[in-house]
Order: C-alpha cells, then sequence, then structure tokens
C-alpha cells in the first residue's frame, strides 16, 4: 500500500488557452500599429475599457451561472444604478468640484453605495415579484424580463425625462497621466482599480468562503445542495440581489465613462455585455473576465488600425470564438 | 366550407369570437379604401397588413419553433433596404423591385442560415443573446454605410407608374387610383403569404417543429435532427420577414432605420406576438391589428387622461408613454395568459 502522501485526488488539469488570448492578440497587433507608444495607449485604454464590461457584466453572469435565468432586465438595472447616482450630483456638487482626490473619491464611493442599494433593493422586488413565477421555464424568462425591461425604460424616462442628462466626471478624475509618449485617461486607472477590486472580491468570495462553496455547488448540482439542507432559493435571492447591485455599480461607471445618462443606456451597453458573456462561456466569471478584456482590446485595436471595421470585430470576434468552442471559453460544467 | 378549409390548411380559427374577430379584420381590410376615406386610416390598413406577415413569420419562431429571435427586424430591415435601394438606385421600374427583392431573401436566408449555425448548436439561449448582438451590429451598419444606406436619414424613392396616386385604373364608382392599388397589392401579398406560413405550420415540417418545442429530448430520440429543422424554420421565417420588409418599402416609399432595424421595433413585433397569442398565427392577426391600433389611437385616448390628476400620473399617461402600459399588459399577459388572445378565445380540440 502506497503511503497517504503519494494518494493525489485527481485534479482537473488546468485550461490556461485562453488566457494566452488576450496576451496574443496584444502581441499580433503590435506590428501593425507600429508605433510602441500608440500600441501601450491602446492596450492600457482597451484593458480599462474591458474593466467596465466586467463589471457590468459580472453580475449578469453570475446570475445566470447559478439561476439558470436570462436576466434582460439587467440592462434596466445597469440604467437604474447610473441614474440613482446622477440624483446625488447636486447635493454632492462639493465634493464633486473639488479639485481633491480624496473628495472627490468619496463621492464617487457614496454614488456607488446608493446605486448599489437601489438596484440590489429594486432586484430583491424583481426577483420575488417577475422571476420567480417562471424558473425553469427559459422562454418566458426571456419575455418576462424583456417586459420588465421596456416598463423600467418607460418608468425612467416618465421619471427623468426622455432627454440626455450631463454627467460630468469629478475635477481630479479628468485628464490623462502622461508617461513619456504614452498618455492614460485617469479615470480608465480608475476602472481599472475597481474592476481588480470587483474581480479579486468574487474570485475570494467564490473561492475561499462557505457562501462561495455554495453557490459553485449549487450552479453543479443545486437538488444535491438542498438535500444537504442548505436553502437554495435563499441563495437564489442573495445571489440575484448581489447580481443586481453589481449592475448598478456597473452602472454607475459606465455613466461616468460615457459622461452622460439616457435611458436607453443600460440597453445600449448589454448587447456588449451579452458579447463578452457569450464569449466567456455562461456562468463563468473567469471567463467573463477575460472575454471583457478581449472584446474591449480587440475593438480597440481595430478601431485604431481600421474603424470602418471596429462595429464588425465584435461579431467577427464572437464568431471565432464559438467555432473554436461552441459554448464559450470556459463552459459552466453541467449546461 | 370545402373550399374555406382547404385554404386555412385546415387549421381554421375555431370558436365563434375569434372567428368573427378575424372575419371584421379580413373584411375591414379588403375594404379599406373604401369604408375608411383619408389617408391616415389606408396608412393603418396597410401597416396593419404588412405587420400581420412580420408578426406571423416572428410567431413561427417563437411559437412554433420555440426560440426567442431578437434579430427578426434586421431581416425586415434587409428586405426594406433591397427593395428600397434597388428603386432608388435604378428608378421605378418593376424590375428594380423583383431583383431587390430577390437580393434580399438570398441575404436574409444565407445570413439566418449563419447565424442558426453558430448558435443554435447549443442551447435555445445562446440564439437570444447572439441574434441581439448582430441584429444591433446591423443597426448600426446601416447607419454608418451612409453612402449606400442614406444613414440616419434612410431613402426616398419613386414607385412605379402603375402605383402613383396619378394613375388611375377605372372610372366611376369603382375608380381605383395608384394608391388604391398599391394598398391591394400589399394586401393580397400579405394574404398570401400568410395563408402560406399557415399551409408551413400545419405540414408534417410543422408538426415537427412543434415537438421539438414541447420536448427537444423527444424529437431527437425520435429522429429528427433538432439542428436542421430549426436552421430551416430560422431561414423561412427570416425569408418571409424580408418579403415584409420589400411590402413596408413599397408602401411608405422610404426605407430608413427607424423604421425597419430599431430595437423598437423588434420589441413591438414580440409585444404583437405574444399579446395576440404565441403559436396560432391568428394571433399574430390580433395582435397586430391591436397593436397597430393601439399606436394610432390609443394615443388620444391618454392624451385626454393625462388632462386630470396629479403631476406624475400626468407624465405616466403621457400619450408618449403608450409602450409602458403595453409593457404592463405584456408582463401579465405573459403569466396569466400564455396563450394569449387567440388561445382564450380558441376552443380546445
Amino acid at each position: 500500500m502506497k503511503p497517504a502522501a503519494e494518494l493525489k485526488l485527481p485534479v482537473q488539469r488546468p485550461d490556461i488557452i485562453p488566457l494566452l488570448l488576450v496576451p496574443a492578440v496584444a502581441l499580433a497587433a503590435l506590428p501593425l500599429v507600429g508605433s510602441l507608444s500608440t500600441w501601450v495607449t491602446l492596450t492600457l485604454a482597451g484593458l480599462a475599457m474591458g474593466m467596465i464590461i466586467f463589471i457590468v457584466a459580472s453580475g449578469l453572469t453570475l446570475v445566470f451561472g447559478l439561476m439558470d435565468v436570462l436576466n434582460f432586465g439587467h440592462g434596466a438595472f445597469i440604467t437604474i444604478g447610473a441614474y440613482a447616482a446622477g440624483l446625488l450630483v447636486a447635493p454632492l456638487a462639493g465634493w464633486l468640484q473639488a479639485d481633491s482626490f480624496a473628495a472627490n473619491s468619496g463621492a464617487l464611493l457614496l454614488m456607488i453605495a446608493l446605486a448599489m442599494l437601489v438596484t440590489g433593493v429594486i432586484g430583491y422586488a424583481f426577483e420575488r415579484i417577475i422571476i420567480i413565477p417562471v424558473y425553469g421555464q427559459p422562454l418566458k424568462q426571456i419575455l418576462v424580463t424583456v417586459g420588465g425591461l421596456i416598463v423600467a425604460q418607460q418608468i425612467i424616462i416618465a421619471i427623468f425625462g426622455p432627454v440626455q442628462i450631463p454627467l460630468t466626471l469629478p475635477t481630479a478624475f479628468r485628464g490623462s497621466l502622461i508617461f513619456g509618449d504614452v498618455a492614460v485617461e485617469r479615470y480608465r486607472l480608475i476602472a481599472v482599480v475597481v474592476g481588480l477590486v470587483i474581480f479579486a472580491a468574487m474570485v475570494l468570495t467564490l473561492n475561499r468562503t462557505k457562501i462561495g462553496l455554495l453557490i459553485r455547488a449549487g450552479v453543479e448540482n443545486p437538488e444535491m445542495v438542498e438535500a444537504l439542507g442548505y436553502r437554495i432559493r435563499r441563495l437564489f435571492v442573495g445571489v440575484f440581489v448581489a447580481g443586481s447591485a453589481l449592475a448598478g455599480l456597473g452602472g454607475v461607471m459606465w455613466g461616468f465613462y460615457r459622461e452622460a445618462l439616457t435611458p436607453a443606456m443600460g440597453m445600449d451597453v448589454l448587447v456588449l455585455v451579452f458579447i463578452v458573456v457569450v464569449i466567456g462561456g455562461l456562468g463563468s466569471v473567469g471567463g467573463c473576465f477575460i472575454g471583457a478584456l478581449l472584446v474591449a482590446v480587440t475593438a480597440n485595436y481595430t478601431g485604431f488600425l481600421a474603424p470602418k471595421l471596429a462595429l464588425g470585430s465584435n461579431i467577427l470576434l464572437m464568431a471565432l470564438i464559438l467555432l473554436w468552442r461552441s459554448r464559450g471559453l470556459y463552459p459552466v460544467a453541467k449546461r | 366550407m370545402r373550399f374555406i378549409s382547404v385554404i386555412l390548411s385546415g387549421d381554421p380559427p375555431r370558436g365563434i369570437v375569434l372567428s368573427t374577430l378575424l372575419a371584421l379584420i379580413f373584411v375591414g381590410l379588403t375594404l379599406a379604401p373604401f369604408l375608411f376615406p383619408g389617408m391616415v386610416a389606408l396608412n393603418v390598413a396597410a401597416k396593419i397588413c404588412y405587420f400581420v406577415v412580420l408578426a406571423a413569420s416572428y410567431d413561427l419562431l417563437l411559437g412554433y419553433t420555440g426560440i426567442v429571435s431578437f434579430a427578426h427586424t434586421m431581416f425586415f430591415g434587409i428586405g426594406g433596404y433591397g427593395a428600397g435601394l434597388a428603386l432608388y438606385n435604378y428608378g421605378p421600374s418593376w424590375t428594380a423591385i423583383i431583383v431587390g427583392t430577390i437580393a434580399a431573401l438570398v441575404l436574409a436566408a444565407a445570413l439566418a442560415l449563419v447565424i442558426g449555425l453558430l448558435s443554435l448548436r447549443v442551447r435555445a439561449i445562446f440564439f437570444a443573446m447572439i441574434t441581439l448582438a448582430v441584429g444591433s451590429a446591423f443597426s448600426i451598419l446601416a447607419s454608418q454605410l451612409s453612402m449606400i444606406t442614406g444613414g440616419e436619414d434612410g431613402r426616398t424613392f419613386r414607385l412605379p407608374a402603375e402605383l402613383r396616386p396619378s394613375f388611375h385604373l377605372f372610372d366611376g364608382a369603382f375608380a381605383i387610383n395608384g394608391r388604391e392599388l398599391n394598398y391591394y397589392l400589399i394586401f393580397f401579398a400579405s394574404l398570401i403569404l400568410f395563408l402560406l406560413m399557415l399551409r408551413i405550420v400545419n405540414s408534417p415540417f410543422g408538426r415537427v417543429l412543434q415537438a421539438i418545442r414541447e420536448n427537444e429530448f423527444r424529437a431527437e430520440a425520435l429522429g429528427y435532427r433538432i439542428v436542421v429543422y430549426r436552421s430551416i424554420a430560422n431561414c423561412l421565417a427570416a425569408a418571409a420577414a424580408a418579403l415584409a420588409g420589400v411590402l413596408s418599402a413599397i408602401w411608405l416609399r422610404y426605407t430608413g432605420p427607424a423604421v425597419t432595424l430599431s430595437f423598437d421595433t423588434m420589441l413591438d413585433i414580440l409585444l404583437m406576438v405574444v399579446i395576440g397569442g404565441m403559436g396560432t398565427l391568428y394571433g399574430a392577426v390580433i395582435g397586430a391589428t391591436i397593436f397597430v391600433l393601439a399606436e394610432t389611437y390609443l394615443q388620444y385616448l391618454m392624451a385626454m387622461m393625462s388632462h386630470t390628476g396629479m403631476p406624475l400620473l400626468v407624465r405616466l399617461f403621457d400619450p408618449d408613454r403608450w409602450l409602458l402600459w403595453l409593457g404592463v399588459l405584456f408582463v401579465l399577459s405573459v403569466y396569466f395568459f400564455p396563450a394569449g388572445i387567440v388561445g382564450r378565445l380558441r376552443k380546445r380540440h
């Protein structure tokens, strides 16, 4: 008999090819772009953009992974989050206009907190009222959440009006930092920090906490989790609220990125979110992260090299990925 | 009776109320130029005609195949741009219409096939997301290629001489001018397309689609390749939507992104099919009629409501908010009347 130390559990081989995609695309673009400083600027801007898309998309993929619910209402939560932050522009005007990084960050954090609170609460109500009756019926889920999206969008127009509302960046976040020939917008750096924090928090929660263990187990086999005595419904609600709050956070970041609020902003970005989530593999957080970076970086390079093609590049990228792996980069186990 | 049954492919409306409603709509549309004078009414009637075709082709996907597409307006737009750009570039002739229609049909079917092959292999839910992405990309593309498509403004073009208001077919009591002739072209084309789709869903092929919708596994186990069937249904629906687009372009003498490609139009179709009743085709007729009428006339009603009450109430009943109330109706009908109006009125077998 072998000593215990040599008895190893079967380990799944880590799948690293998708991880290499972003560097590969970046390296392939280098000779095409030509100038190194332009390339660095494009790459950094693309990565930052990818972070924002990731924040917006993470909630959707999390909810889908656990609950098998494709929530078109996610687009509405993005808009609601951005508008909730917009409500604080007037009260916090002093902090926002002060040329102090601390005051600006404080204002941004308060806005994010309010946006997440509002979208979290609305998400809770949405799950209770709209989604509970249609668990396990994918067709109805799509229809009902699209209906929710229409209604939410119309209510926003009824309250805030159909016109675009400007949302100016806090003073200290404007402009770019220049390193030699490389220019990086300050706000994009903030977006990178927020995105990394969210990604780290999600990965740590999913992999290092009991809640995360239950969520991953629930994705794998919900009946078994329930049989072990955990209320999977509560887990569902919690994840849905978290996903909605993440959409709210994403809405704030997206709103400041565009520096404007429009009733259709959530719907506009939802298209990009779907592309990212499909590329990453429905339900996978890691895949969503890579997908978001990949989409943003590719869009940036094509936007620079061939502006006419920029629009199609996302679709083309998605088509190529799906031809290679028909379920996305990191398909979630059972589905 | 036998003749009607054959025309309707052995799938009559069933139920007195429903049959009466449909008969009323049919008679109303047939005699629209004589019953309802005025351009507004004729426009509404023509819009109902081509939206019936569009909604019915969407029902082919949603109701019969059980897959949700968000790119249906793309195919509608391809039809509109096909006929419209051909008329714009090659002058007002029937040849241009035919060439444009054929080009649009080929493009629509090919695109539908590619999308289907990419997304229908895995899960139907992929299809919803991918069609949304492709559809929105196409609509931006159409606005950006302004050299060809006219951008946001679209293209206005002239019709062949026979369809212009100055053309007169008969004299006396039954005088028909080109505008009315145009209406009858739209009407009969829509009628034929609708009956053709009714034929398709009641064919053995249509039965297989319904089997797949009801139970994918069992249908596959019985030996039907679901990917193949779904792809064919997708192509047929795309082709029908493109033809509806051609009809809309011929009627409006205009094609542009706002009327054909916008996501709002997509939502309109969805609402029509769900409120009318999925998986019945007659639901598309009822849904499109109610929707187009509501779009035109409900706004007057809401304008009256918004004159009373509190400020927020005024805004909620603002004539522009009619989509809000249809959205609420939509959600409620998915829960409580999943079979829509037609499902309610229709007798069981």
